[in-house]
C-alpha cells in the first residue's frame, strides 16, 4: 500500500472482565472489548460512539495502558503497545495521552495550577527548571488562560477553566495522540462549544491525532473525520463521518441516528421504533448481538456472528443484511 | 384569606400554575446569592412547558420552590406561586404537605439510580407512597405517626390494583414480579419508567420532571420521552420539564421558557421558539448547538456570579445589543404568547439570520 502507515493500528483487541457471584465465585465473563480492529491515520480525528456499556471507554483505557488487553495488538507508531509495562510504557505515555471525562476534576485541589502542570514534566522528562516553566507558560497561553492563573488553586477557577487546565496538563508532554473520553459530557451547550473549539484549535497548533470517544452523536459529527459505532464490545460500523450520518448501513446505527432529536425536523417521539434495551453483557445472545432488537433479524443472525467487512469503498459494516445505499 | 385568593385566581382560570415575580436568595459564606430574580411563569392545564437554561440559571431552584423543598438557607424575597387558584407560599404547611406536595404536584427526578431506596422492594416503596398519597385516601383518615397508622385493607387492594395497572401502562413486563424486585435489578431506563409510573399513581395535576432523561442513553431517552408525553397528554396532566438539552425540549414541549442567571428571558410556543427566537441570549444559545456544518459558535464571556450579579438585564455584559439602559432596569414583559424580556429584541427580519 502506498498510503502512509497509520499512527495507530488496532488488530483483534479484546478485554474481558470476570463476573463474580455473591459468594465470590466466577460466574461469567463480560466481553467489554471483543475483537476490535481499526486504524487511525496521522492527523485525523476518529470518533467512537455508542451507548453506555458498549465498551468505548474500555477501548480508550486499554489503548492508554490502564487496562491490559487479553488478546490482540495495538501498534502505535509501529510499536506494539498492548503488552508494554514499566519504563517502556511510560515512554509511550508521553506520546499517547488519555484525557478523563472531566479533566478539571482530576486536578489535585491542594496543588496550584503550576504544580499540576509541572508534574508530568518532572515524571517524564529531565528538563531543567527554567525550561519547564517556559513550557508551562506556552501551553497555558495555548489553552487561552493568562499566566497569572499559575498560582491559583483549582477551586478558584470556573469549571470551564478547570477543563482548560486539564487539557493543558496533557499537552505539556507534547503528545502525538490523544484519547478524549467524553470531553463534553455534562457541559452546557455554550461551554461545550468553547471546549470543542479549543480541542479543534489545539489539534492544529500541536499536530495532534485524536480518538474522540462520545455518546453525543451531534458533537461527533461535527468534530470527527471518521466514526466507529460500537455495540456491546464490538465495532458494528465504521465510515467517514458524513457517509455514516447520511448513509448508515447497520440497523443499530440507523436506530441510534433516528433517536437523536433534530430541532426543526421530525420529532423522534412521533417516529421512534427501537424497542427494548441492550442485553446483559454477561449473557450475550448467540450470533449477532443486536439481533434481539433488530428489525431485520433472520435465522442466520442467530447462527453466525457477522464480521466487520467492507461494504462500499469507505464503509465497513458488521451485519448480514446491511442497508443498501441511500434507502431506509 | 384563601377564599379571596381562590376566587381571584378563578378569573385567570386557564393557568394551572402561575409564578409571579418570584425572588429567592441563598445565604452563603461569601454573601447573598440572588438565585431567582423576579421570575414569571404561567403554565396552562394539560400542556408541557420546557424550562431550559444552562447550569446555574435557577431552573432547579424554581422547580424546588414550586415543590416547596428548598434548602433551609433559601430565603423568599417576594413574589407568589399560585397553583390552581391557591397561593402555595401562603398555604398552611401541613395542608401543603398532605394535599399538594407529592400528590397534586409530583416530581420525577433526574437520576433514577439514586432515587429509589436500594434496600426496599419496589412494591414496598410504591405502596408506602400510596398509603399516604393515594387519590382514594379520604380526608377522614387521620395522620398519626407513620408507624401507628394502619393501611386500610380495602383501600390497599384497590391501590395495589391501580399501581399494577400503571406499571403495565409504562410497559413494565410483569408488574407482579416487578413488585417483588429490588431497584438494583432494574436498568436505568426501567427505573425511570417506574418513577414515571409512581408519579402518575397519585393522579396529579402537575408533574415537575427535572432532567428526566439526562442520565439515559439516546435510544432509551427517546422511549422515555415518548412515554412521558403520551401519558401526560392522555391524562391531561401538565408537565414542567427542566432541561439543559434543547433537543429534549423540542421533542415534547408545547411551550418553552428560557432562563438566564435567575431571570426568565423568553417564553414562546415551541415552533416559534426554535424558528424565530427574539431574545439575544436565546439566539446565541441556539447558535451554539453543534451544527452539521462543523462551525463552532460560542457565547462570549461566562455566566455571572449570582452574588455579584449585574443589575438590570443580567445578560447585558455579554450582549452585543446592550445599551446603558440595559444595565439600569430590567425589561418588562412584552408580548402575549411569545414573551420576550429585552429592550432590543431581534426584529422579525433578523430572525432568519440567526
Amino acid at each position: 500500500m502506498s498510503a502512509p502507515a497509520p499512527i495507530l493500528a488496532v488488530q483483534g483487541l479484546a478485554r474481558h472482565f470476570a463476573v463474580h457471584n455473591s459468594i465470590g465465585m466466577r460466574s461469567g465473563t463480560v466481553k467489554a472489548l471483543d475483537d476490535v480492529s481499526f486504524d487511525v491515520k496521522h492527523g485525523e480525528t476518529l470518533g467512537v460512539v455508542g451507548e453506555s456499556g458498549c465498551g468505548k471507554t474500555t477501548l480508550g483505557k486499554t489503548l492508554a495502558g490502564i487496562h491490559t488487553p487479553d488478546f490482540g495488538v495495538a501498534l502505535f507508531e509501529g510499536v506494539d503497545i498492548s503488552a508494554l509495562a514499566g519504563a517502556e510504557r511510560r515512554r509511550i505515555a508521553q506520546r499517547l495521552q488519555y484525557i478523563h471525562q472531566d479533566p478539571g476534576n482530576a486536578l489535585d485541589p491542594r496543588w496550584t495550577i503550576r504544580r499540576s502542570l509541572e508534574e508530568p514534566l518532572l515524571t517524564h522528562t529531565t528538563l531543567p527548571r527554567a525550561e519547564r516553566e517556559a513550557r508551562i507558560r506556552e501551553i497555558l497561553t495555548a489553552v487561552g488562560l493568562p499566566a497569572t492563573h499559575l498560582d491559583l488553586y483549582p477551586h478558584e477557577l470556573s469549571g470551564g477553566q478547570q477543563r482548560r487546565v486539564g487539557l493543558a496538563r496533557i499537552l505539556t508532554l507534547k503528545p502525538r495522540f490523544v484519547i478524549l473520553d467524553e470531553p463534553t459530557s455534562g457541559l452546557d451547550v455554550s461551554v461545550q462549544a468553547t471546549v470543542l473549539k479549543l480541542i479543534r484549535s489545539l489539534s492544529r497548533s500541536f499536530d495532534l491525532t485524536y480518538l474522540f470517544i462520545s455518546h453525543d452523536l451531534a458533537v461527533v459529527r461535527m468534530m470527527c473525520d471518521r466514526v466507529a459505532v460500537m455495540y456491546l464490545g464490538r465495532i458494528v460500523e465504521i465510515a467517514p463521518a458524513e457517509e455514516l450520518f447520511t448513509n448508515p448501513r447497520h440497523p443499530y446505527t440507523r436506530s441510534l441516528l433516528s433517536a437523536i432529536p433534530q430541532i426543526g425536523g421530525r420529532r423522534v417521539t412521533d417516529t421512534f421504533v427501537l424497542e427494548g434495551e441492550p442485553p446483559d453483557p454477561g449473557h450475550l445472545p448467540s450470533g449477532c448481538r443486536f439481533r434481539g432488537r433488530c428489525p431485520k433479524a433472520a435465522p442466520l443472525c442467530a447462527e453466525r456472528e457477522p464480521a466487520l467487512e467492507p461494504s462500499g469503498a469507505v464503509h465497513a459494516t458488521a451485519c448480514h443484511f446491511p442497508g443498501d445505499a441511500r434507502n431506509a | 384569606m384563601s377564599w379571596t385568593l381562590a376566587f381571584g385566581a378563578r378569573m385567570t382560570a386557564r393557568s394551572l400554575l402561575e409564578v409571579r415575580d418570584l425572588r429567592i436568595s441563598f445565604g452563603t459564606d461569601h454573601g447573598v446569592a440572588r438565585v431567582l430574580d423576579g421570575v414569571n411563569l404561567a403554565l396552562k392545564r394539560a400542556t408541557i412547558m420546557g424550562l431550559v437554561g444552562e447550569s446555574g440559571c435557577g431552573k432547579t431552584t424554581l422547580a424546588r420552590a414550586i415543590l416547596g423543598i428548598l434548602p433551609p438557607n433559601a430565603r423568599n424575597d417576594g413574589g407568589s406561586i399560585s397553583f390552581d387558584g391557591q397561593d402555595l407560599l401562603a398555604m398552611d404547611r401541613t395542608k401543603f404537605s398532605r394535599d399538594v406536595k407529592g400528590k397534586r404536584i409530583v416530581f420525577v427526578p433526574q437520576d433514577p439510580y439514586s432515587s429509589f431506596n436500594p434496600l426496599f422492594r419496589i412494591g414496598q416503596q410504591i405502596m408506602e407512597l400510596m398509603k399516604w398519597k393515594s387519590p382514594r385516601r379520604t380526608a377522614g383518615e387521620r395522620s398519626l405517626g407513620a408507624l401507628l397508622t394502619a393501611y386500610p385493607k380495602a383501600r390497599y387492594r384497590i391501590d395495589r390494583d391501580a399501581a399494577m395497572a400503571m406499571l403495565r401502562e409504562v410497559q413494565i413486563a410483569d408488574p407482579e414480579q416487578a413488585f417483588a424486585k429490588l431497584p438494583g435489578e432494574f436498568s436505568g431506563g426501567q427505573r425511570q419508567r417506574l418513577m414515571i409510573a409512581m408519579s402518575l399513581m397519585t393522579e396529579p395535576d402537575l408533574i415537575i420532571a427535572d432532567e428526566p432523561t439526562t442520565a439515559l442513553d439516546v435510544t432509551i431517552q427517546a422511549q422515555i420521552l415518548m412515554l412521558l408525553k403520551r401519558l401526560a397528554k392522555d391524562r391531561g396532566v401538565s408537565v414542567l420539564l427542566t432541561t439543559h438539552d434543547l433537543g429534549t425540549a423540542y421533542e415534547i414541549c408545547d411551550d418553552i421558557t428560557v432562563m438566564y442567571a435567575g431571570q426568565d428571558v423568553e417564553t414562546a410556543p415551541v415552533e416559534q421558539f426554535f424558528a424565530a427566537p427574539r431574545h439575544p441570549y436565546t439566539a446565541r444559545l441556539l447558535a451554539s448547538l453543534p451544527s452539521a456544518t462543523g462551525e463552532v459558535r460560542e457565547i462570549g464571556g461566562e455566566i455571572p456570579n449570582l452574588i455579584r450579579a449585574p443589575n438590570g438585564c443580567r445578560f447585558h455584559p455579554r450582549c452585543e445589543r446592550a445599551e446603558p439602559s440595559c444595565a439600569q432596569t430590567r425589561p418588562g414583559v412584552d408580548g402575549q404568547r411569545h414573551i420576550v424580556r429585552c429592550f432590543h429584541p431581534l426584529a422579525v427580519r433578523e430572525q432568519a439570520a440567526t
